[in-house]
């Protein structure tokens, strides 16, 4: 980590400032020092980790945290492709929005993840609690990234818990309703929440250590 | 006083008899009339009934004839998904196409069918409230209501890199915008409820909001023919405090996010504070801590006036009991009396 400490708050100002061509420049160049899996999996990682909790804190905006995600995603993608063998060996993971339409929480933690050296599947958007089981059944998903925006259909998680209830699949949470309610999450059977992209790094990374 | 005298003093930052209290329940309503969502909002008779029902049970000092955030793109021509036990949501996207952003044209209040059943309903209101009581009409800003049309990120890039279609959607949006306010308050809404969510800075950076947002509400506010609340939709909005009393708003709706003292300093003798209920918690509230918690708001917001007692989104989840309902009124009349008392600790 320490290789990196001269570096990452000028990458965090690049990405701030949405500068996409120094925040490349500087991961390029970090690469005459680091593999590209320890850029994404500590430098990037570390990056959008800090971007996360400053929103968390209130002092950055939703708009940055999404933009820093894609562009890290974006220049991970050229120095890691998704076909590398060195990214991240790891049980299959998916990401969803459950029962809505409204993306952008899940494109946050999709680019985080991603930018973090991870692979997961992206499900989309709109699907039910029939349609994610049948999906986690056929594709072995074993863990279920779950973002929602209505307290109803956060409710409803508690029926998809059950009808996996013969699955070993991890559902982790996130979304409005759990950020307004501490409880909610475990209300409805979860096996974790992440309240921002810095919290669903942290736990994705608990459960690969097999701590979660 | 009635519930209009009491509203008018609290926003001239005197102090009324009581802690004005808007409660915001959008779908109790259809509970009261034994009606699945669906129905309910079919109909603007129903929701006028409702909001009536909603107004005599639970002391509420204004109606408020809200359909659905939605409502909107579905007058240009977007998908509503209904179910049983919550708000109307949004289907995909209206405009997947980006390119024809700039095709777009704004709807004409007069010609579009589904908006007329809320001007229904704010007429039957008018005609029961008897100017005492305030009926508040609904607009999603020009600058928020693209989330609904295309989604968040395809608006977020084109806020970033695409000014020339940033514009035209916002001339767009901000056309129909004040044509859909001005309606609502010529059918005899009292003040119009601005909701800027994508403006709070839980969302933008203040400099983007500086640029945009705050650009876009100056504008239409100011074209807005009645008093307007702006309304962050449970969105944080400290850092831009400042800004948004030169928006032209009366009043700003606040997150449970924010301390509710630390916010009424901040817009004091400004804007009038609506707030910070948390109606996600309420659900589960038990009689005692609707008491403490209703109190807390009193206590650090309401002297000196300017405040209204309320939920920090706009909109009652339907999951949330009568009773928590009926026990933050009850507080509101003992404990929302001015002047108001210290708790006992």
């Amino acid at each position: 980590m320490d290789k990196f400490k001269f570096i990452i708050n000028d990458l965090e100002r690049a990405l701030l400032t949405m500068n996409h061509e120094k925040a490349e420049s500087i991961v390029i160049n970090a690469t005459s020092i680091s593999s590209p899996i320890e850029i994404a999996s500590e430098l990037i990682s570390q990056v959008l980790q800090k971007i996360g909790e400053a929103w968390e804190e209130g002092k950055l905006a939703l708009s940055q945290v999404y933009m820093s995600g894609v562009i890290c995603e974006e220049i991970i993608e050229k120095i890691l492709p998704p076909s590398d063998p060195n990214r991240k060996n790891q049980p299959k993971m998916a990401i969803a929005v459950f029962e809505d339409y409204h993306l952008l929480g899940k494109r946050i933690i999709y680019s985080t993840l991603r930018a973090s050296g991870f692979e997961l599947t992206d499900l989309g958007g709109g699907l039910t609690s029939e349609n994610l089981v049948g999906i986690i059944k056929k594709e072995k998903i074993k863990i279920l990234l779950l973002s929602v925006l209505m307290l109803p259909s956060a409710l409803r998680i508690k029926e998809l818990k059950s009808k996996l209830s013969d699955s070993d699949v991890k559902i982790i949470v996130g979304g409005a309703p759990f950020r307004f309610d501490n409880n909610l999450w475990k209300e409805v059977g979860a096996d974790g929440y992440g309240k921002d992209s810095s919290e669903a790094l942290e736990i994705v990374n608990k459960l690969m250590e097999g701590s979660v | 006083m009635t519930s209009m005298e009491r509203v008018l003093t609290t926003l001239s930052h005197k102090e009324p008899d009581r802690v004005p209290l808007f409660l915001l329940a959008t779908m109790h309503g259809a509970k009261e009339l034994g009606m699945s969502i669906k129905d309910y909002f079919a109909k603007g008779e129903n929701v006028a009934e409702g909001q009536l029902r909603i107004n005599s049970k639970y002391h509420t000092d204004c109606l408020y004839p809200f359909f659905y955030a939605p409502l909107e793109t579905e007058a240009f021509g977007g998908d509503v998904i209904f179910t049983d036990d919550g708000p109307p949501n949004s289907g995909i996207p209206l405009i997947k196409d980006i390119e024809k952003i700039n095709c777009l044209q704004a709807p004409k209040v007069k010609d579009t069918k589904v908006l007329h059943k809320v001007l229904k309903s704010i007429q039957l209101l008018k005609e029961k409230a008897k100017g005492e009581t305030p009926i508040i009409g609904v607009v999603m800003s020009p600058f928020s209501l693209p989330v609904l049309q295309l989604g968040f990120e395809k608006y977020l890039d084109i806020i970033h890199f695409r000014k020339d279609m940033f514009n035209h959607l916002m001339q767009v949006n901000q056309e129909f915008c004040i044509d859909w306010a001005n309606a609502q308050l010529e059918a005899g809404a009292t003040a119009i409820c601005y909701f800027d969510p994508v403006s709070s800075s839980t969302i933008i950076p203040r400099e983007l909001y500086l640029e945009t947002g705050l650009q876009i509400a100056k504008q239409t506010i100011a074209q807005i023919k009645g008093p307007t609340a702006t309304h962050f939709a449970s969105g944080n909005c400290l850092p831009i405090s400042d800004l948004v009393s030169q928006t032209g708003t009366a009043v700003v709706g606040v997150s449970s996010n924010e301390d509710i003292g630390v916010i009424k300093n901040a817009f004091k003798d400004k804007l009038t504070v609506l707030g910070n209920l948390n109606g996600v918690e309420m659900r589960r509230w038990t009689r005692e801590e609707t008491h403490r918690i209703v109190r807390d708001i009193i206590q650090k917001a309401a002297p000196s006036g300017g405040f209204i007692l309320s939920d920090n989104h706009g909109e009652i989840p339907f999951q949330v009991p009568d009773e928590v309902l009926l026990t933050i009124s009850e507080t509101v009349q003992t404990f929302g009396v001015y002047p108001i008392t210290k708790k006992q600790q």
